[in-house]
């Protein structure tokens, strides 16, 4: 199954009833996906919005009457949902937002990029405001991530955003579903679907009282550290007795791993730290890492974005290089292995006896 | 022996990119002979839209700035205001300009905006590979309509240009196709008018061009071509939609309708 | 679990293979079925079509790789086999390959120039021997066969499981199919 649609039937499986979106290379296919399969199920709709401004705007309508809702788009039609993503995070709304992200700037390019880590990770619109960030690196693991971006987004009330690439949502790769789609949709308690039987809801952010506005942020960024201790996930491999560890995600990390296996099969200590949530950000990991390891190397395919996270983490405690490939190129592991070892030996590191 | 088939002074020596039998090739061909018969290729500024056309500009010898996508109206818009010389179209496909678009064309049209835009109305989405377009027609299946476009659901085909004949800025609004030699010369005949509506300084206009993609039609290109003929002109009857040129003079105070 | 993983570093088997030609040529369904078989027999697997303005103007190809581990990038810089079911194909992606690679071409409508030494050429007048069989559709498969032969990539018989999977309801086409498959097959 493609990438693109393991999301959508990962999606359909988690119990999301409403999908909008707007065509968008390369993440079409599930669009497509869930026209052809969510927009007949009981219960459910599709909707093919008229751009990627309404489809986030029906995505906060449908959050609102408090269904499981889901938007895809690539990166320029990522940078039209900010605004609405601002909204669904200030008005404590649960939604999933995928990214399956081109090179950019502008129009760009259609194949695969990491370009948008700091859209993704800080934000992304106006205000004070974070977003789960969650960044696959196979399509077993779009599948996976996308079943747990909705419980998160209910769980904690936020907008969850999916950071793929066109390489993984094109691509097809063996993959197993853990989940049956539920036979019942999930309701939120708090959805709005008129006051019967109970006091009327309002759902609000804007106030003239900046106080209150504060205890809003106050209370959001409460939630926030909750979700920084409880939520943190990334994969370690390899790094025990690794000299120097590459950190990398999504894409760029599956590459990097080939890499590092022929670093190893000659004799190079290298190992590789891949951060799962981008938002929240591994750092004491990281940070713990610095005790064990002497370079750490950043590899992106982008100038380098997530390396002020790896810089923030390390506090200067180790050197860290940077290489990537920015405009949807995309590296071969051959190329990685190459930069590898040439830092190996620049930097003097002890190799296998 | 009489040359009778040449190569436009406007149009780049490079072959075309789109599929066969797509109707942008030959509404290219047609936007240089205008330029190169109303001398107009150095004052000609286009902008070029996401979509299979995006890379006009390999073909098009002027100056050409693509836009964000639905964004040409806007973008022509503060280019012709910068520099009123200029003589601003836009390239847009239906999508573009029906869809993500719209808000962006009908002010612009309503502002009475001396642009020309140049409408490929294909029936769906070409670049992004086919899925339905707000000019589908009603059970026309494409990749976002698998069943069929059902109305109820996702609304009839819009006819962008008789909205936009509403709007008392808009002077010059024709549908044409290019889909038979007949056809092909009203087209041409009515993109020279377009531009001499904004080169009299009268208004916005407009060209709706019924185009055919053969490739996301899963057509030949000969069945794509009598398709527009059958299917597609029923829903968007060609002809003249609005012509206030005449009725309005330059200053755009006496109005025609 | 460290010295675990680090022992199976050293039997790394990898191939990558691109299939390419017009869009109705069933490019994309011959590197579907490779994939199909691969995963069928154990393998790691990825498939990755070209997608966007590429396939533009009518062309479209697709990438396999194929290994016992774990696959790192599903594209290929270097294919070590590449699939030409026609001359823009041909062009394109002859020095891609990988030395020491195989070319396969499809001689009925390609004329085979090629201007490298070091990879070997195989051709297969697939379309001819489609057309023979009365079902010009099937060069993919024709030409498949002959890949399966000269790759030992997957076995015949995985294809033809394959087939019968794909085309479950549709007894006719897994008949034509498999003669196209099994015709290839029998070229070398
Ligand atoms: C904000 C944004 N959303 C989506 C896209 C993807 N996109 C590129 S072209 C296009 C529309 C193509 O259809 P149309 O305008 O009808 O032109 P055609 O390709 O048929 O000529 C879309 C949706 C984009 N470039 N930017
Ligand atoms: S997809 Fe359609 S509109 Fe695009 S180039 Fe091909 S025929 Fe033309």
């Amino acid at each position: 199954m493609y990438g693109n649609a393991a999301i959508g039937e990962a999606a359909i499986r988690a119990g999301c009833q409403c999908y909008f979106g707007y065509p968008i290379t390369p993440q079409n296919e599930l669009t497509e996906y869930m026209a052809t399969n969510l927009s007949r199920r009981k219960g459910c709709s599709f909707v093919q919005a008229e751009s990627e401004v309404s489809a986030i705007n029906m995505v906060y309508g449908a959050s609102l009457a408090g269904v499981r809702t889901m938007t895809s788009s690539s990166s320029p039609g990522i940078s039209l949902k900010q605004e609405g993503i601002s909204y669904l995070a200030a008005c404590e709304l649960p939604a999933v937002i995928v990214n399956i992200s081109r090179g950019g700037p502008g129009l760009g390019s259609i194949s695969a990029a990491q370009s948008d880590y700091f859209q993704s990770t800080r934000g992304g619109g106006h205000g004070d405001y974070r977003t789960i960030v969650l960044a696959p690196s196979s399509v077993q693991e779009l599948a996976d991530l996308t079943h747990r971006a909705f419980d998160l987004a209910d769980r904690y009330r936020i907008p969850v955003i999916i950071l793929g690439d066109g390489m993984l949502g094109q691509m097809m790769e063996p993959l197993e579903f853990k989940y049956d789609a539920p036979s019942e949709l999930p309701v939120r308690s708090d959805a709005l679907r008129g006051a019967k039987g109970r006091p009327s809801r309002i759902v609000k952010t804007f106030t003239s009282r900046p106080t209150e506005l504060e205890e809003l942020n106050w209370s959001l960024f409460r939630r926030y550290r909750l979700i920084e201790k409880e939520e943190t996930t990334y994969e370690i491999y390899l790094v025990e007795d690794a000299e120097l560890v590459v950190v990398a995600f999504g894409a760029a990390a599956r590459i990097a791993k080939g890499a590092i296996r022929n670093a190893r099969a000659n004799g190079l200590k290298v190992g590789m730290f891949r951060p799962i949530t981008l938002w929240p950000f591994p750092y004491e990991k990281i940070s713990e890492l610095t005790q064990t390891t002497k370079h750490f190397l950043v590899f992106e395919m982008n100038m380098g974005q997530m390396i002020e996270d790896v810089k923030l983490a390390v506090e200067g405690k180790r050197e860290i290089s940077f290489y990537g490939r920015p405009g949807g190129v995309i590296p071969t592991p051959s190329e990685v292995l190459r930069v590898i070892t040439r830092l190996y030996y620049q930097k003097g590191l002890k190799t296998e006896k | 022996m009489k040359k009778v088939y040449r190569r436009p002074k406007s149009l780049k020596r490079a072959a075309f990119h789109y599929c066969p039998g797509c109707g942008h090739s030959i509404v290219h061909r047609l936007l240089t002979e205008v330029f190169d018969e109303m001398n107009i290729q150095d004052k000609v500024i286009g902008i070029p839209p996401p979509g299979c056309s995006v890379f006009a500009y390999h073909y098009l010898d002027i100056d050409m700035a693509e836009s964000a996508h639905g964004r040409g109206a806007a973008v022509a818009t503060g280019l012709k205001r910068a520099y009123p010389d200029a003589l601003v179209f836009t390239y847009q496909g239906d999508g573009d300009l029906a869809a993500i678009g719209t808000a962006e064309t009908i002010h612009a049209a309503n502002r009475g905006e001396r642009i020309t835009s140049i409408f490929i109305n294909n029936a769906v989405y070409g670049m992004t590979g086919g899925q339905m377009a707000p000019t589908t027609l009603s059970n026309m299946k494409t990749t976002t309509t698998p069943y069929g476009r059902d109305t109820r659901l996702e609304g009839y085909p819009v006819r962008m240009s008789e909205m936009v004949a509403l709007v008392k800025g808009a002077v010059y609004i024709e549908r044409t196709a290019v889909n038979s030699p007949a056809n092909i010369k009203k087209t041409k005949k009515a993109i020279r008018k377009a531009f001499q509506a904004q080169i009299d300084d009268l208004g916005y206009s407009l060209v709706e061009i019924l185009s055919p993609c053969p490739t996301n039609w899963k057509m030949n290109p000969l069945e794509s071509w009598q398709w527009v003929e059958n299917e597609m002109t029923k829903e968007f009857p060609l002809g003249l939609i609005k012509d206030a040129t005449r009725t309005k003079d330059s200053t755009g105070k006496r109005d025609a309708d | 679990m460290l010295l675990e993983q680090k022992t199976v570093l050293v039997k790394e088997m990898l191939i990558k293979t691109i299939f390419a030609g017009f869009g109705g040529q069933g490019v994309l369904s011959m590197g579907l079925n490779l994939s199909q078989a691969a995963m069928s027999e154990g393998k790691h697997v990825t498939y990755l079509p070209s997608y966007g303005a590429e396939v533009r103007g009518g062309t479209a190809n697709c990438t396999v790789a194929i290994s016992d581990e774990e696959i790192a990038s599903p594209v290929a810089s270097s294919p070590d086999f590449v699939v030409a079911m026609n001359q823009p194909s041909l062009v394109r992606f002859q020095n891609q390959i990988q030395s020491g690679g195989l070319l396969f071409i499809n001689s009925s409508i390609t004329e085979p120039v090629v201007s490298r030494g070091d990879i070997e050429v195989i051709e297969v007048p697939a379309s001819d021997i489609a057309e023979e069989l009365k079902s010009p559709k099937s060069a993919n498969m024709v030409m498949m066969g002959a890949f399966s032969k000269k790759t030992n990539l997957v076995l015949l018989s995985t294809l033809i499981e394959v087939l019968k999977n794909t085309f479950k309801t549709k007894k006719m086409l897994i008949d034509i199919n498999k003669k196209a498959l099994t015709a290839g097959y029998d070229l070398f």
